[in-house]
């Protein structure tokens, strides 16, 4: 493998409310090869999407961000605006849940387009204008030239997510970051959102990364996924590895605690207690409390992250390959 | 079989709207529901699925009598549903109760959670003050929480913990059926499998009915005896969930299984529907899924099809649908 396109090194995020600080994301590694599409699971409040909110400079004043962001030779923690306005949504594109709230209500979806493209690809209004068409048509909405007047309260969810897609594409970005993309669209509209994701993926070589609290979602669009719990990624493998021998208590008692579609029904295997506050951690690894596997030893100390395999690591005492 | 607990007939719910919303455009009907009947049987779970728009979540409403029906009629032990508001109906209000997805805003941030728990008593003044009490911690225990929680406020609580006291208000009352809109998919995913067990641990105790609302159809199959897909204000298909998800009689059943995303990839085919679902203004004329249906006739177009029996015991509206009881 080459250089990763994206490298992020212990990236750590202490947000200040005031009281108290709290931190967020206690140190993350995670890169990216270029055209790989790499997935990011957990539950609410686990970082998924902190972590590429920080690496984009994104989280505002109230929060301290540490670590390393390397993207094409600089360090983007603590660069200037004027690098980070380069890279955001030209070179590195994000699309969030609600794609209404993310598009401006008051201008025609075509407009907003167009200053995408304007900004990022210095065109001028005519080539902007056929360009936005293009991306509309690019993105599976029929009748582009009339969709372009509309406003974004006129488009269906699914709609406006296209929109969102064709906006992110108009920096022809190298990476996508995807966060939770369909949470907010129904069944049959999440298949051709996902699917649209994917044809772009094969045409354009672009890497994705796919947030999601859906682990079939992921494993139908990535190739590697990274677990994260409690501010921390807990597992990095291949979709096949995570599925077929996950190496952390935490991805095994996720994946057991999905229901079948098919098959006898069983009992699901619930994992005990809620997700910690991150103001208020256990000692040493944050799952212990929950683990079916805790002993002592797991209190001592934060565990490292193991490479139990190439391309499989494991922040567990009790990681073994092909475990659990 | 035993008398059904809840019988449901031609429930119909229109809406009289503007178009576009606008206090001036020409006057439209919304067909939310349009002619949903289903039973319900004591101690057994119906499962309701269906995208966003489709009428589920008004289909519950009606059932519970918080929505005046259009057409219809609801029968509960046998007894027809009077209008919200009439004493009969707040005495049959106890049999049947109301789990929202949000417990965060279902319940009332200011006060404590064990007098949320303990209100439904003092509405329908049962007992005195200290057997409320005892009633409301006895409760608390049965969903899995602890006499501490008591004085609690929701802030106070986590997601699932909330949601288990929503359930336990529910309870408290002893009713035989529980309406539940989506009463997961607010929780974090290792949450979700507790409250599902939770749910099937008290109907086994408790011989609870549950109308059980939800978009995620893995959850539905887990909990149902018994499973209908909606499709713009109408039932689709019914019958038996394993049967339904294994293999789907109708095309939108068969699309909706078929975009479940699956963690092992099993290289099956994908349906992919084109378009969004139509608005319930301008439901299409005939079939109502027949503009994004993959294998729509002629006949499709002009008919609409009607719920019918098939030769496994599920119901299917759908003119394609083979194997009919009656052929």
């Amino acid at each position: 493998m080459g250089e990763p396109l994206i490298d992020i090194r212990s990236l750590t995020v202490d947000f200040d409310d005031g009281h108290r600080v709290v931190r967020a994301l206690r140190g993350v590694d995670l890169a990216v090869q270029a055209g790989e599409a790499v997935g990011l699971v957990g539950e609410s409040g686990s970082g998924k999407s902190v972590t590429w909110l920080a690496a984009l400079g994104l989280l505002g004043g109230r929060a301290q961000v540490g670590g390393e962001v390397l993207f094409e030779g600089r360090d983007l923690v603590g660069a200037p605006v004027s690098v980070l306005e380069a890279v955001r949504g030209a070179r590195i594109a994000m699309i969030f849940q609600d794609p209404s709230s993310s598009l401006n209500p008051v201008y025609r979806v075509g407009r907003q387009l167009v200053e995408a493209l304007q900004l990022h690809r210095g065109m001028t209004e005519a080539s902007a204008l056929a360009e936005a068409r293009r991306l509309l048509d690019r993105v599976g909405i029929a009748d582009a030239a009339r969709r372009l007047r509309d406003y974004p309260h006129e488009l269906s969810g699914g709609m406006n997510q296209r929109v969102m897609i064709a906006m992110a594409l108009a920096g022809q970005p190298q990476i996508l970051i995807a966060d939770e993309p369909t949470t907010a669209l129904d069944a049959t509209i999440q298949a051709q959102i996902l699917e649209l994701l994917q044809e772009i993926r094969r045409d354009s070589a672009m890497a994705l990364v796919l947030i999601s609290h859906d682990l079939g979602v992921v494993a139908e669009n990535t190739d590697r996924v990274c677990v994260m719990y409690a501010g921390r990624i807990v597992e990095d493998a291949p979709i096949d590895t995570i599925f077929e021998a996950p190496a952390h208590p935490y991805t095994a008692g996720l994946l057991a605690a999905l229901p079948d579609l098919e098959g006898p029904r069983r009992r699901l295997a619930a994992i005990p207690g809620v997700v910690p506050e991150p103001w208020n951690l256990p000692r040493g690894c944050s799952f212990g409390p929950r683990c079916p596997e805790f002993e002592a030893a797991c209190e001592a100390a934060v565990p490292p992250a193991l490479e139990l395999a190439r391309g499989h690591r494991a922040a567990c005492i009790h990681a073994r390959s092909g475990a659990v | 079989m035993s008398e059904p607990l809840l019988e449901a007939a031609g429930l119909v719910r229109h809406y009289h709207i503007r178009r576009g919303g606008r206090l001036f455009g020409s006057p439209a009907i919304l067909r939310a529901v349009d002619g949903v009947s289903f039973t319900l049987q004591p101690g057994r779970t119906l499962g309701l699925v269906g995208e966003s728009g489709c009428g589920k979540t008004t289909t519950a409403r009606l059932v519970l009598g918080l929505l005046p029906l259009t057409a219809g009629e609801i029968r509960l032990q046998g007894e027809t549903l009077p209008p919200a508001g009439e004493r009969r109906w707040r005495e049959l209000r106890r049999v049947m109760q109301m789990v929202y997805q949000d417990p965060l805003a279902a319940l009332d941030r200011r006060i404590a959670v064990g007098r949320q728990v303990m209100e439904p008593l003092v509405i329908h003044a049962i007992g005195a003050p200290a057997e409320r009490r005892d009633k409301a911690l006895a409760i608390l225990q049965a969903v899995g929480l602890q006499a501490h929680h008591f004085d609690r406020y929701p802030h106070e609580l986590s997601g699932g913990q909330r949601q288990r006291i929503v359930l336990a208000r529910a309870l408290i009352l002893s009713p035989r059926l529980l309406v539940c809109d989506e009463p997961i998919s607010a929780l974090d995913v290792s949450i979700q499998a507790q409250v599902v067990n939770l749910l099937l641990d008290l109907q086994a105790q408790m011989g609870l009915a549950y109308l059980f609302i939800s978009h995620d159809l893995r959850m539905v199959r887990q909990v149902s005896h018994e499973v209908a897909v909606m499709y713009l204000g109408r039932i689709v298909e019914r019958g038996d969930p394993d049967r339904l998800f294994a293999a789907p009689a109708h095309p939108y059943t068969r699309a909706l299984v078929s975009a479940i995303p699956v963690a092992t990839r099993t290289g099956r085919q994908r349906l992919i529907l084109k378009g969004d679902p139509p608005n319930p203004v301008d439901v299409p004329k005939g079939c109502a899924f027949h503009e994004r249906c993959p294998i729509a006739i002629a006949r499709c177009r002009s008919e609409t099809p009607a719920l019918r029996a098939m030769a496994d015991g599920r119901q299917v509206a759908c003119h394609l649908a083979s194997g009919s009881a009656d052929a």
